[in-house]
């Protein structure tokens, strides 16, 4: 019984990665029409948004220290951030502690202005050419990006953890009766659990209870009445494309602490995201959610050792074993609508 | 119009894939003037340097690549020679080798067998190499040491840990420095018997490919020789990112010792996430749960932060090290690029002037004349020791050195600390040990 709730608490976290970066896709979808292969790359750079702030508050000057010396020989120095110099080495370090959180501020702008740039400058000029096309622009896009990463940050792994306050674990079994040290969960995975929840009910109120929202939903459910109706959609819909990248963005952001950011994990997610919304359902929002924290549950399962013993090689397939079994039930996925990428 | 099989097009489809096939293997015969594969003829010598540019490695590469450059100015004569200097054999005179002035290509294994395949091969075959060195991976290791084999021509292999390189897929053209899996697990458990005690129950987190296979059976059967028990042993996938689902049920198992057959990137998120779920602060079984990582690199240790403090690994190199011909390599590669070298990058410098002075020694680039130099060359001041490249395998035997993740870092390149250097009659083993088992030598090729 532990270990089960073990690996449904696991399987949130995961899930709720993927259920951020499929609401993206499928709200890019929804709207635009657009498969995007180049989301898994706003993902990938709204974690780098995180390890450049966290690079910027920590630009430092060097001071030597006297009496000693570095590798070569020569008089060691030390790095003094800018950030102690001017708010003092107590707040200056609290505000180093808590860069990636504080990145979201600083990642909600940059990954918005991102999507519209891409939206605007490459992705438009495919909205009439075939899904074919545009899977290979944007796939493309992805490759383009992860390398601009590479050059600037190189191959390894940049290690950019949680503040200090959520490092570490607690004891989840023992708060609910189990023997300690059975289910213990990482304080950082909760918070991103919870931060995941905020941003996906931000974003079905935003939807819902805005004219915004509404001119956006009537949008995607018949674009020409909407525009007949001196309504300028494509507007909206750059600006949703634009949301879709800061969602995306905000994901990977608060996924830093959980795995070190690196060029490629952007392709990582992607090709489970877009399991995630087919699963869901083409163009549905609740769909795309929905399997993202199921999808997420069951590979955590499938990766227990009781059940790699019995069925060797299951953690690596599950995901796909049950999109094929979901997909010939039920052809249009979980929560998928009728007439959608079915011309 | 034609209402036969033969069309024009098909027959003009059919000779060029018969003709592409034929010409295939020429390259073999290609280049020989003297009797082997492109014997360097005017007053240089081409070596081919075949290290993963792209792809997760690509910053171990790039490293690999600078001790290269750093080799080929040594070999010339230029900057202050470096290992040159401290080296036990005094063959090599900074003026090239044999006299001709050293110069280089580079190719982009991407860590894939196939890319490291096609770009050594292309190295061989366009440029003229005469000798093939680099890489970062076991599996790119094992495939380029047979077409070098095939070719004719000598590889000095770069980092590869697996068991397998000079066990069951040795080949008589190709030698390895580095250290292996078995040493590694030869190495840590004594050390560990001595932090931990000898009544240990570890659960294993294998990377689900060769290097993983040997590491763990390695390791696994060096700690159950002083009384550890295995519990578990779980494979996970190369491709794995979050190791959560493997993580967590560790201490559900009973076991109080966590061993990550993990490298690169693997490595980092394992260990973090291992961290983050807070096995180091568990006690189990009356112990401190402890986290073991057999093979430590310095550049992949930085991936995980804080998160390598107190934890146990082998490596073959650090620059730590305060023997001359550490200092030496240290201040040359220091000067010239401003942070210390890796141990992949001393593997592959110390590789490129090994094959160098073999083929001074023997007086020539004939791939059979250096293997013949190489087999059983004892040698020193290389920063591991007096060394010995075993004859039977084509292995190099020195000392290895047990490390663990430094608890207060001076630097960035800081992280390990050596806690123990291990003696090399304590991880040599006999030429037909069970984990080296099948495959053999054969001759050596000299192509052409």
């Amino acid at each position: 019984m532990d270990a089960i709730i073990l690996q449904i608490l696991n399987g949130l976290d995961k899930g709720s990665a993927y259920a951020l970066i499929a609401l993206g896709l499928t709200l890019i979808f929804g709207t635009l029409g657009v498969v995007n292969f180049a989301h898994g790359a706003l993902f990938m750079i709204g974690a780098f948004c995180a390890v450049t702030l966290s690079r910027l508050l920590s630009l430092s000057h060097e001071v030597a220290i006297p009496g000693q010396v570095d590798f070569l020989g020569n008089p060691a120095t030390r790095d003094v951030p800018y950030v102690f110099d001017i708010f003092g080495e107590a707040l200056g370090s609290s505000i180093i502690d808590w860069a990636v959180p504080l990145s979201i501020l600083f990642a909600i702008p940059i990954m918005i202005l991102v999507g519209v740039i891409m939206e605007r400058g490459l992705i438009k000029h495919f909205y009439k050419r075939p899904h074919a096309d545009q899977i290979l622009v944007t796939f493309g896009l992805a490759i383009v990006l992860q390398e601009i990463i590479k050059y600037y940050y190189g191959a390894n792994p940049i290690p950019t953890p949680a503040p200090e306050a959520f490092t570490g674990s607690f004891d989840f079994g023992a708060l609910i009766g189990f023997e300690p040290n059975t289910i213990i969960y990482p304080y950082w995975r909760l918070v991103y659990f919870a931060f995941a929840a905020i941003i996906i009910g931000a974003v079905f109120a935003f939807l819902q209870f805005t004219t915004f929202g509404m001119v956006v939903r009537a949008g995607m459910a018949d674009r020409e009445t909407v525009g007949l109706l001196g309504i300028n959609i494509d507007k909206r819909f750059t600006i949703m494309f634009g949301l879709a990248a800061a969602v995306a963005g905000l994901a990977g952001v608060m996924y830093t602490p959980i795995n070190s950011p690196n060029y490629h994990m952007g392709m990582d997610f992607l090709v489970l995201s877009f399991v995630v919304v087919v699963v869901g359902g083409m163009g549905s929002l609740p769909g795309a959610v929905l399997a993202g924290f199921l999808l997420g549950i069951l590979e955590s399962f499938a990766s227990m050792r009781e059940v790699i013993d019995i069925i060797p090689g299951i953690n690596q397939v599950i995901i796909y074993l049950v999109a094929i079994v979901i997909l010939l039930t039920r052809p249009r996925g979980l929560m998928g609508r009728k007439g959608v990428m079915e011309d | 119009m034609s209402k036969g099989n033969l069309t024009r097009r098909g027959v003009l489809k059919t000779g060029a894939v018969a003709g592409a096939g034929l010409a295939l293997p020429t390259y073999l015969s290609a280049a020989g003037h003297e009797g082997f594969t492109n014997a360097p003829t005017g007053s240089t010598v081409t070596l081919g340097f075949n290290v993963p540019q792209s792809g997760p490695y690509a910053d171990e590469g790039a490293d690999e690549l600078r001790a290269y450059e750093l080799a080929v100015e040594h070999l010339n004569g230029e900057g202050d020679g470096g290992m040159l200097n401290t080296f036990s054999s005094k063959a090599l005179q900074g003026n090239g080798i044999l006299g001709k002035k050293v110069e280089y290509v580079t190719g982009d294994t991407q860590t894939k067998s196939d890319a490291a395949r096609a770009s050594a091969k292309s190295m061989i075959e366009k440029d003229g190499a005469v000798m093939i060195t680099g890489g970062s991976s076991s599996g790119v290791a094992v495939a380029v040491q047979a077409l070098c084999q095939e070719a004719g021509v000598i590889f000095m292999a770069g980092l590869t840990h697996s068991n397998d390189t000079t066990g069951k897929d040795k080949r008589a053209n190709g030698f390895r420095h580095f250290f292996n899996s078995y040493m590694s697990g030869a190495a840590l458990a004594p050390v560990l018997a001595a932090n931990y005690g000898t009544d240990r129950k570890a659960y294993h987190l294998t990377a689900d490919y060769n290097w993983g296979y040997t590491t763990e059976e390695a390791i696994k059967s060096s700690t159950e020789a002083m009384g550890w028990e295995t519990v578990a042993a779980v494979k996970t996938p190369l491709t794995q990112t979050d190791f959560s689902s493997y993580i967590a049920p560790v201490l559900q198992s009973g076991a109080d010792t966590l061993v990550l057959n993990h490298y690169g990137g693997n490595m980092v998120n394992s260990l973090t996430n291992a961290v983050q779920f807070g096995l180091r602060d568990k006690q189990v079984n009356g112990k401190d749960f402890q986290i073991i990582v057999p093979l430590y690199s310095r550049l992949m240790a930085k991936g995980a932060g804080a998160n390598v403090k107190g934890i146990f690994g082998s490596t073959n190199w650090h620059w730590s090290l305060q023997d001359e011909g550490s200092k030496a390599f240290v201040q040359s590669f220091g000067t010239k690029y401003g942070f210390p070298p890796s141990q992949a990058a001393h593997t592959c410098y110390v590789q490129a002037l090994l094959y160098a002075d073999a083929v001074e020694r023997a007086g020539s680039f004939a791939p059979c004349a250096v293997v013949e130099a190489l087999e059983g060359f004892e040698f020193d001041g290389m920063g591991n020791g007096k060394t010995l490249y075993r004859a039977d395998d084509h292995q190099c035997f020195k000392d290895v050195l047990v490390v663990k993740g430094k608890e207060n870092p001076s630097s960035e390149f800081d992280l390990l600390e050596i806690v123990e250097v291990t003696p090399v009659d304590q991880v040599t083993y006999a030429p037909d040990h069970p984990q080296f088992a099948g495959g053999a030598l054969g001759s050596c090729n000299n192509g052409a």
